[in-house]
């Protein structure tokens, strides 16, 4: 082919010249910038372009790119028993000051994320409350004490103590009185150092208080024993309980202990066909009430009228000594023929804080010889220490400025003593005052120190719950804070030396290993840590003659109680207990298990007063000129009375429970020797304030529907499935289309026991922490969003005024025929081959189709973004809420579905042990969380192929049942008939 | 076939061909009167309210709205099914009124097409935003992906819905669009604006007239028209699958598809009724939406409202014939007297006695009266939706999960808007595009108005 040009220029050129001028004006403008000679060469406006543009361009592409750093500080020296992604646990005791368990700390990668109950524990076992469960998230509080403080000034501990000892000297050479002030006491080795502390003063006084106190008890005891202890009720042992106004299911005293006593003679599973019968005296709806089998509601001063005639009818029958008592106009020869019947198999029991009705029930049950038995005061509750007339005196002392220096631990009197006001001007006065708390609350500020303590989970102690039966507290984490123990400080100030971690060890080398019969220290010290428990036989107090004369006073003097105007009674609630830990928000927004409310306390008021007042749930109602707060219509609430939980109205505790609800406590009253919970008013009234209330659940019947199936024993005994004859009519009507699923290997189910399920709500609180499930705050559960996978419905029945109240824990009931599966559209919802219904977070675009089609509406959705949002500023915002996170539990994100796995994660690590170990999964080993928190032994888990296990034999069970079986959903859990023990 | 004497000419006014173009054409060319730019700012600020609304929702969470642990089906669903429903006018105009030999639908079907697609559209909105995860909702696509084995469920209801919503829009769009592109043609012609002759001839894909493609045209309609009949009854049927698959009580029935289906086409009449009483006054076609058309929808909706009425009844009566608990509180306690009776009443009301009115010439023939009865209509359905969405939700199995459900502003906000939506693509259609279909009313001109039949 010919060449043609363009150009004269282009017909001269050399050819290789053309290639070169091509390179140059083809090449890419970014390579360019990679040449050597690039900075030397003069810049044109192209250039600048060019370099612009890739910069920008470069700049944009990686910032967008960026993720947020996240540090991970590896180990410089590895621990060796810490292997990433493995949960450690630990043996450890909780005592607050008021509730012990002994338990076990599960720890991942150096966090306690868990607790669960001790299983080697004989007061607990496995065992644990709400309330237990929820303190490891106390640990994580942003709003703890962080640092000792000076007044409102941050002080290093040296000077601290520099100042304390100083001042202690001085106090102490001047001859002015050194009181210390803490919380009941259990430790024995803080007891020992308490002493040694105190000797070294000369004018020393160790005042114990509760917040709510137990003192009466202690004071009838004492008058009556001789010995000012708590006996221990054993529930197991008694065929009839009369109990009045003594929530023992609930906060009264152990309920995890009572609870499991109670229920073993409640159960009627291997071959046990008889049941205790509970009869209950209150004026409130307790849990204890709702569980008994006759609740008769009584007003709270006619209770010594009704435990005074019933001394005088058992005392008239077994031919003792009868006193002049008012009559009583409620019919107890029902009650007094039950106890008769069960001379020594009875239990008697008072809640009320008031000696005199101690002393009557410490007369009936001497009468009945309870004490032979059921009521162990040889085996005492060592819970409360507190009497109330010694905080009396104090407060006294204190107004009177007898006292110069006063050390205050674990105590919140600014919030939760009646006389706080008289308290708090008396703080001021002191020459030296010390607080030691672990959590932030009305207390702190007050004095002239703030020496704060550290939360359970990083301190050591002991506990000694009944003599002989001994348990460790250890530490699980580093103390996050710059915090000490109480027990540290104590030493410090008193000059010691050693550390009280060295304290401890050398009293229990002193006081229990020679007990041991054990060769080695060391051995007996390690294996009592991992153990968490020690049992030895110690020397059992000596009883004194029993003195009557205090029990003949206490029934000669029964006044004719009252019967016009409302008596109000407070009473420290499930969730928040005596409002220690209101700033827990697991606690704060765990629905009391009756009234099936969070975030606020209310006057429950009786639908008959209701109903006359014209007062509605929510209605803001006066108490006299005391304070403004919610009713709240609760049936079954004695008619004349309010009910009123203490622990809220915190006004310095923490975001979670400041100005929630209202403070009570400075309305409880010292009469008679005795803090009495409650006051009397001759009228409420109704003002124009409506509030809108956070309950979970809103509708109380159930409509005659066969949800929770109930018999009578009698009937039980005569059919076993009485009261369950729609499962077989249901059963014989399952037909299906489809081949049968068959499950090899596992088949996961879970049974329910509603004759042991109590509504003690542990499980809620235990699933919670387990499966990083979100607080979502008061307005989200008005909304009726809670979270909570599991939750406890309660329905009534019968009258308002007396009705039945039945418990039924629903979770995921893992149909194996799920309406929910065959729905999403993207098949996040599935059916495992072991017949879990699965939940993949991943593929879920969240339709809520599933939350729709769910005959139980147990799925929850993730309405907003709970991780990480300000506006759900509960735990989940801060780097130090969320170490409680799990790390085996995917947090969900937004806008996607979740709900009970059967702590998928729990069976996943339970099998790869097994495999790992050579050995089949046994019956029992996998535990979901709700299942492993529960005292009741209510929830039992396990594989339903394998017949001989435990789920398998209550499936076989002829009370089993399952919920709405007639949709023929086929659950995996499976409901056992209530059955109660009534006369029908 | 079609006997003058009875029922009167379709196109009244004596005009001509020229006329009629010139007629139809009219709004397309002159300046639109203040009453368009009004009705547009107002439609425009609720669709705009409306936006606001999606962006909170999307960015904050379905946490906006007033759903809960037991109602997780609100507001959004009831106005998609709502949208649905109105968007099935313009097809079964077209095509069951072609089927049924009814050539008085042309002056009537090109705007209920155009309704149709705007209430489809509005109507997909809803699936879209009701998804926590809005972001992932093409996790719904079944195609082939790199996330391992995952692959949508064909067994699920949403999935149906989301192939027949998609389908529906798809071959309404594509019947309504090929129907103007003659009468895209004609405008192109007949303007003077470059603009406009450049704008409209491109949409009108160089439509010449010609014989042949008048054949395609034809055939291209008869197959699109084919389809299309099938999907009016299949959309709503699969929609209501959504329910009639569930166990909820009030929603596992298996009379829902054509219950559905019917009620759609009620909901879609009444529209039409209520654009048409408005459109013929504003615009000034009396001359061709005539008073019998009107009398004629009218007498479709009477005959519509009885089947609604019995479907009602049959409803309920299965309820008690059923014999179940659930279904039996459902029906009588809950919907007839419980929390929810104003909404089950206002439906039946609205629904199945209101209409019943139509028997009289005389409101038939009163604008008022189309026009009240027409919107009673349309609250009605919306009721009925209401009924069946919340009602069956907020009280089914376990009375502890018993809740109410009240919408937020923002639910309210996402409806008004996709209402504004809906007017503003209504009136830009009357703006822009011939809103009677200006070829086929020519076809019809004779018809009734020469003696000749």
């Amino acid at each position: 082919m010919k060449n043609y040009y363009n150009s004269i220029e282009e017909f001269n050129n050399v050819p290789g010249q053309e290639e070169e001028k091509f390179e140059k004006e083809h090449k890419s403008a970014v390579l360019e910038l990679f040449e050597d000679d690039i900075a030397k060469k003069p810049s044109s406006r192209r250039d600048f372009l060019k370099v612009f543009g890739f910069s920008v361009t470069s700049a944009a592409v990686l910032a967008s790119c960026e993720k947020p750093i996240h540090k991970a500080i590896p180990y410089v020296i590895q621990p060796e028993e810490i292997v990433p992604g493995k949960a450690l646990h630990y043996a450890s005791s909780y005592f607050d000051g008021h509730e012990y368990a002994s338990i076990l700390v599960k720890t991942r990668d150096g966090r306690p994320i868990k607790i669960e109950g001790n299983t080697l524990s004989v007061f607990n076992g496995k065992g644990t409350s709400a309330r237990v469960q929820a303190s490891v998230l106390s640990l994580y509080d942003d709003a703890r004490l962080k640092a000792p403080l000076s007044g409102n000034s941050p002080i290093s501990w040296d000077l601290a103590d520099r100042e304390i000892i100083n001042s202690l000297a001085d106090i102490n050479n001047s001859g002015g009185e050194i009181v210390l002030l803490t919380s009941s006491i259990i430790s024995p080795s803080t007891k020992r150092l308490i002493a040694e502390f105190g000797a070294g003063f000369t004018n020393f006084r160790w005042v114990q208080y509760d917040a709510v106190s137990y003192s009466a008890i202690l004071e009838a005891n004492q008058q009556v024993f001789g010995k000012k202890v708590i006996p221990d009720f054993r529930f197991d042992k008694a065929n009839t309980i009369v109990s009045f106004n003594a929530d023992f299911l609930g906060s009264w005293l152990a309920p995890v202990h009572f609870i499991s006593s109670y229920t073993s003679r409640r159960k009627l599973d291997e071959g046990q066909n008889d049941m205790l019968r509970h009869i209950h005296f209150e004026s409130g709806m307790s849990l204890t009430g709702s569980n008994a089998d006759q609740r008769i509601p009584i007003r709270p001063s006619r209770e010594k009228i009704i435990l005074a005639n019933l001394y005088n009818k058992i005392a008239d029958a077994l031919g003792k000594e009868v006193f002049d008592v008012p009559e009583c106009d409620l019919d107890i020869e029902g009650v007094v023929a039950e106890l008769l019947g069960n001379k020594g198999k009875s239990v008697v029991v008072s809640g009320t804080n008031d000696t005199s009705i101690q002393l009557i029930v410490n007369a009936i049950n001497l009468l009945l010889g309870n004490y032979e038995t059921c009521v162990d005061l040889d085996n005492p509750l060592n819970l409360a220490n507190g009497t109330d007339a010694a905080m009396e005196d104090l407060l006294k002392d204190l107004s009177a400025e007898k006292v110069s220096a006063l050390i205050l631990y674990n105590v919140n009197p600014a919030y939760d003593f009646h006389s706080s006001e008289a308290f708090v001007a008396a703080l001021s006065a002191i020459k030296l005052s010390v607080n030691m708390s672990t959590e932030f609350n009305e207390t702190v500020g007050l004095c002239k120190f703030e020496c704060p303590v550290h939360h359970y989970l990083e301190s050591w102690s002991d506990a000694e719950i009944t003599p002989g039966q001994l348990s460790l507290t250890q530490p699980c984490i580093h103390p996050i804070f710059d915090t000490r123990s109480f027990q540290d400080s104590l030493l410090t100030w008193s000059g010691v030396q050693t550390s009280w971690h060295e304290y401890l060890k050398n009293s229990w080398k002193e006081n229990y290993f020679p007990l041991s019969k054990q060769s080695g220290f060391e051995a007996f010290w390690t294996g009592s840590l991992k153990d968490g428990v020690y049992a030895y036989s110690g020397e059992k107090l000596k009883s004194p003659e029993i003195q009557y004369g205090s029990i003949a006073a206490a029934l000669e003097s029964v006044d004719p109680g009252q019967e016009e105007g409302f008596e109000v009674l407070f009473y420290p609630s499930v969730s928040l207990g005596n409002g220690k830990h209101s700033n827990n928000p697991w606690l704060m927004e765990l629905p009391d298990p009756v009234a099936k409310l969070c975030w606020d306390n209310v006057a429950a008021i009786s639908p008959m007063d209701a109903e006359e007042l014209g007062i509605l749930t929510g209605d803001v109602v006066k108490l006299g000129e005391n304070f403004s707060i919610p009713a709240f219509v609760q049936p079954g609430q004695a008619k004349g009375t309010l009910s009123i939980a203490l622990g809220y109205g915190h006004s310095q505790a923490g975001k979670v429970a400041d100005k929630v609800g209202v403070n009570v406590y400075p309305f409880a009253k010292f009469i008679g020797g005795n803090r009495k919970m409650g006051f009397s008013i001759s009228q409420i009234e109704k003002s124009i304030d409506k509030v809108e209330l956070a309950l979970t659940q809103t509708h109380h019947s159930m409509e005659g529907r066969a949800i929770v199936r109930e018999t009578s024993l009698s009937k039980y005994l005569k059919d076993p499935a009485s009261g369950n004859e729609l499962h077989a009519k249901h059963e014989s009507n399952h037909q299906t289309l489809y081949p049968d699923v068959k499950y090899d290997g596992f088949h996961w189910g879970l049974g329910i026991d509603l004759n042991s399920c109590v509504g003690c709500s542990a499980c809620v609180i235990a699933c919670q922490a387990e499966n990083n499930i979100p607080v979502v705050g008061k307005s989200e559960v008005q909304k009726r969003r809670i979270m909570h996978w599991i939750k406890i419905d309660r329905y009534y029945s019968d009258s308002p005024q007396q009705p039945m109240v039945v418990f039924q824990p629903l979770m995921c009931q893992h149909c194996d025929n799920a309406p929910c599966e065959n729905v999403c559209p993207v098949s996040a919802t599935n059916h495992s081959s072991e017949g879990l219904n699965q939940m993949s977070y991943n593929r879920c675009i969240g339709t809520k189709y599933c939350i729709n089609n769910c005959p139980y509406k147990v799925r929850r959705f993730n309405w907003y973004r709970y991780t990480n949002n300000k506006a759900f500023d509960f735990n989940a915002v801060s780097d130090l809420g969320k170490m409680v996170l799990n790390p085996d539990v995917t947090v969900r994100e937004r806008g996607v579905v979740e709900k009970c796995t059967f702590c998928a994660q729990r069976i996943q690590e339970t099998k790869l042990a097994a495999k790992l170990e050579g050995r089949a999964v046994a019956d029992g080993d996998v535990q979901p969380a709700c299942v492993q928190s529960c005292p009741s032994n209510a929830l039992i888990f396990g594989n339903m192929n394998d017949k001989e296990s435990k789920v398998s034999k209550m499936k076989a069970d002829p009370r089993n049942y399952h919920l709405l079986e007639e949709l023929h959903t086929l659950p995996s859990v499976g409901y056992l008939t209530k059955v109660r023990n009534v006369e029908e | 076939m079609y006997n003058r004497s009875i029922r009167g000419p379709l196109v009244e006014g004596n005009k001509t061909y020229g006329q009629i173009s010139s007629d139809i054409m009219a709004p397309i060319d002159a300046r639109p009167g203040m009453w368009w730019y009004l009705t547009m700012a107002i439609a425009s600020v609720a669709a705009l309210f409306g936006f606001y609304a999606i962006y909170i929702t999307v960015s904050k969470g379905i946490g906006t709205w007033g759903l809960n642990n037991s109602v997780g089906w609100g507001w959004e669903i009831i106005n998609f099914v709502w949208w649905i429903g109105i968007g099935h006018a313009g097809t079964a105009f077209s095509i069951f009124l072609l089927i049924l030999r009814q050539r008085w639908r042309t002056s009537i079907n090109r705007a209920a097409e155009a309704m149709t697609v705007v209430a489809v559209g509005c109507a997909a909105l809803f699936p879209a935003l009701h998804m926590g995860r809005v972001w992932l909702a093409f996790f719904i696509f079944p195609y082939p992906n790199t996330r391992g084995p995952l692959w949508v469920n064909f067994n699920s209801p949403l999935f149906w819905d989301f192939i027949a919503i998609s389908a529906y829009l798809l071959i309404s769009f594509s019947f309504w669009y090929m129907g103007m592109l003659p009468d895209f043609a004609t405008i192109r012609d007949k303007t003077t604006s470059k603009v406009k002759k450049a704008v409209y001839g491109f949409f009108s894909m160089g439509w010449t007239g010609g014989s042949h493609q008048w054949i395609r045209f034809e055939s291209l309609s008869f197959i699109l028209g084919g389809i299309a009949a099938v999907l009016v009854v299949s959309v709503h049927s699969i929609v209501s699958t959504d329910f009639a698959v569930g166990v909820i009580p009030g929603w596992h029935t298996t009379l829902f598809p054509p219950y559905f289906v019917v009620g759609a086409i009620f909901s879609g009449f009444a529209m039409v009724m209520t654009m048409m009483v408005v459109v013929r006054k504003v615009y000034k076609l009396n001359d061709y939406i005539t008073d019998n058309h009107m009398d004629a929808i009218a007498r479709i909706l009477t005959f519509i409202s009885l089947i609604m009425g019995t479907a009602y009844a049959t409803e309920v009566f299965m309820a008690w014939y059923s014999g179940n608990e659930y279904e039996m509180f459902t029906f009588f306690r809950n919907r007839v007297t419980g929390e929810y009776s104003v909404q089950f009443w206002g439906m039946v009301i609205c629904n199945a006695i209101i209409p019943q009115l139509f028997w009289f010439r005389k409101i038939r023939k009163s604008t008022w009266g189309l026009l009240w009865i027409s919107l009673a209509i349309n609250l009605g359905m919306w009721f009925e939706r209401f009924n069946i969405v919340v009602t069956s939700l907020a009280n089914d199995f376990l009375p502890s999960n018993w809740v109410s459900y009240t919408p937020t502003i923002i639910e309210i906000g996402i409806y008004v808007g996709t209402i504004g939506l809906f007017v503003v693509g209504v009136l830009l259609f009357f703006r822009y595009i011939p809103m009677i279909a200006i070829s086929e009313v020519k076809g019809v001109l004779n018809i009734g108005s020469k003696i000749d039949d």
